[in-house]
């Protein structure tokens, strides 16, 4: 009963800093965009340099108008927000954010995280299908096809810092992290590699962000949401992406681990870094094409990961 | 009851709408797209969504009303649409020009040659790599240099866009003092501004795997299809009218014409920007060789609204950004023109979108598209 109540507790506050972040993760990217493309990014609401950019973001998405087509399925239409954000938010239950502060420690976590991570597309798919219209139809295809080929080379990639622990447990995992596991000679620096890139196509972000793009699809499978409907996918998808990071973190960051600082101070910062890591490559790629993707995946990353996993079986064994 | 058979295969083809309010299109324009799965199998374009009847427009207007009313037709490069124009009148009409006013016309094209590229580039870029994402870095990148170039116009004519720098003549306005040295820092900065541009894009991985072999148009097709400009440099074939039929002062100065064999997206994308290098050399060339003296034959009689034509008809054409820019003039001696017909370069360009196409992906759409660098005022007129 004082477990289910802690992590009760627990599971509150990680909400609430998780939104919070997650709002002010916008107003960061928005900045930091706004840098490598020489010019300044919000500036006007909240001096100074506009931080309540997000606020006013949010206060303008809910009192918009939510318009639902005519001719869309109802149900399916209306819950593909929730199966997106929902799980996006559930991720959080199993990353600590300190040695004590976790929602579920799980002997299983990292599989947790994972089971729960490859379900978000389903909330992509029942918007592209509900839709009743074509580009979103068309991009839920592609997202389809690019997280099953995506999956693969990033579960090989998280493996191997499993392995490295010999744990699933991510409690466990951060605290065998002696050295941080990217410093591993040779399997740690090319697992998080994998790691990055498989995480960008996940997220679908810009090398990878196919099933969104917007030049080619409007906006993919959120074409014809707005409102609150649309920041929920919007909030989803950062949600997924922050979580990312923290799993990358704990996998090969070594969590909350660091000097002076408290550990879940440590975690959030390596977290948002890592995060700048992956705008840094939004912002400077073109968009692949979905058969070069399909290539890349396939035909490199995956026989990669796996040569990858071999080799680190093969330390582990004569460890 | 009868059973509906879906196709043996077990798929269904998909029409898609691609425009005319789509991120992609640069304008208003729609592609009905017949995809299956991913790959293209037919394509219906539609153009006419901007279309103003200018031709006619011609026909009513005296020739100084219809000047700024050409500037609208390819509006990113003004200057190439009075250009022409002027050139048919003057030789109606017998209208010699002073030897300041080409050197200044010359600059004015060569600057808007300059900053259509750059919209091209930036756009061609957005295109591909989307508004959230590193195409709008580069977008925002080639805006930045235009943004410098539309600065001096400003300066010198007073519009940014739309000039209306050029009449029969001559030119309306004489640079101001202190124009060489602005001109001279933009392009020395401009020069280091374009290998940046190809540090960032030519070692992509990404940018070369989406533009090269793509969209291959062959010679004979561009041939056939009346291209010009880029798409047909691109193809392999070295024509352009400053080199082929000098106009204006055109063979005073040393240029190359860059043109590459390859006929895909990535050569068109590389004869623009080899362009806008040979653009910098002539803008050299001329500022340093200007001439003193008056820039307007007809002045100083400063409002010339009647122009005395000779019956008879002239086609005159000069070499736009986009490709050969023509005009014909028919005239029967009395007030106003009895016939304008304008032969505008992307309305030929882009009658080759349904053969380049067929069989590529939906997302090679926006690359191809992107690469004929269309301008819809200038396919509707």
């Amino acid at each position: 009963m004082n477990a289910l109540i802690n992590s009760l507790i627990y599971g509150i506050i990680i909400l609430l800093i998780v939104f919070t972040i997650v709002a002010y993760l916008t107003w960061i990217e928005r900045k930091f965009a706004g840098r490598m493309q020489s010019r300044i990014g919000p500036y006007y609401v909240g001096k100074p340099h506009g931080w309540l950019q997000p606020i006013a973001d949010v206060l303008k998405l809910i009192l918009k108008e939510e318009i639902t087509p005519k001719n869309v399925d109802k149900l399916i239409y209306n819950l593909a927000p929730f199966a997106v954000l929902t799980p996006s938010l559930l991720l959080f239950a199993v990353l600590p954010f300190s040695e004590k502060i976790i929602i579920s420690n799980s002997s299983v976590g990292i599989l947790i995280f994972l089971a729960i991570s490859s379900i978000i597309i389903i909330g992509g798919f029942m918007a592209g299908w509900a839709s009743n219209s074509k580009y979103p139809l068309i991009s839920a295809i592609r997202g389809g096809a690019q997280i099953v080929s995506y999956e693969i080379p990033l579960l090989f990639s998280i493996i191997v810092p499993c392995l490295l622990a010999g744990s699933l447990n991510p409690l466990e995992i951060v605290k065998k992290q002696k050295i941080w596991f990217i410093l591993y000679p040779f399997v740690g620096q090319i697992s998080f590699l994998i790691f990055l890139i498989s995480g960008l196509a996940e997220e679908n972000r810009t090398p990878f962000d196919i099933p969104e793009a917007e030049s080619e699809l409007v906006a993919g499978y959120t074409v014809e949401y707005s409102s609150m409907k649309f920041a929920m996918f919007y909030a989803g998808e950062y949600a997924h992406l922050l979580a990312l990071s923290g799993l990358g973190t704990i996998l090969f960051l070594g969590g909350w681990k660091g000097p002076f600082l408290p550990g879940p101070i440590w975690f959030i910062i390596k977290s948002i870094i890592l995060f700048l890591i992956l705008l840094w490559i939004r912002w400077s790629y073109l968009r692949i094409r979905i058969d070069q993707l399909l290539k890349f995946s396939w035909k490199f990353l995956f026989p990669v990961s796996v040569l990858n996993l071999l080799l680190t079986g093969l330390i582990v064994i004569l460890r | 009851m009868e059973v509906k058979r879906i196709e043996s295969n077990g798929f269904e083809e998909l029409w898609v709408n691609m425009g005319p309010q789509h991120p992609a299109s640069h304008g208003v324009f729609r592609m009905q797209i017949k995809v299956d799965g991913e790959v293209i199998k037919e394509v219906i374009p539609h153009i006419g969504y901007l279309h103003r009847g200018v031709e006619k427009l011609g026909e009513f207007l005296t020739p100084v009303q219809f000047l700024p009313v050409l500037d609208r037709n390819d509006y990113l490069s003004s200057v190439s649409n009075e250009f022409p124009f002027a050139l048919a009148i003057e030789k109606l009409a017998n209208i010699s020009v002073p030897e300041r006013a080409e050197y200044l016309r010359v600059i004015a094209a060569e600057l808007m040659r300059i900053s259509s590229h750059l919209v091209f580039f930036g756009t061609f870029c957005l295109d591909m790599g989307g508004a959230l994402g590193g195409g709008s870095t580069i977008f925002l990148y080639a805006f930045r240099e235009r943004e410098k170039i539309l600065d001096i116009l400003e300066k010198w004519t007073g519009s940014r866009m739309h000039l209306n720098l050029i009449t029969f003549g001559g030119v309306r306005y004489d640079i101001y003092p202190g124009f060489d040295k602005d001109l001279k820092d933009f392009l020395k900065d401009f020069e280091n501004k374009i290998k940046e541009y190809e540090d960032m894009i030519e070692n992509n991985p990404v940018f070369l795997a989406r533009t090269k072999k793509v969209g291959i148009l062959p010679k004979e097709i561009a041939m056939e299809h009346g291209c010009s400009g880029p798409v047909l440099r691109g193809s392999g074939i070295k024509f352009d009218l400053r080199k082929a039929k000098p106009y204006s002062v055109y063979n005073k100065f040393e240029f190359e014409i860059p043109s590459f064999p390859d006929g895909d997206v990535y050569s068109r994308y590389k004869v623009r920007l080899m362009e806008m290098k040979e653009s910098i050399k002539i803008l050299r060339q001329a500022i340093d060789g200007i001439p003193s003296g008056p820039i307007n034959s007809l002045m100083p009689l400063k409002v010339k609204t009647h122009i005395k034509l000779k019956e008879g008809e002239v086609y005159e054409a000069v070499e736009s950004p986009r490709g050969e820019n023509g005009v014909y003039i028919v005239s029967d001696g009395k007030f106003g023109l009895y016939r304008v017909k304008l032969r505008t370069p992307t309305f030929y360009n882009l009658s080759v979108i349904p053969y380049l196409l067929k069989g590529a992906l939906i997302a090679d759409v926006v690359a191809i598209l992107g690469s004929l660098d269309p301008v819809f005022g200038d396919v509707d007129r």
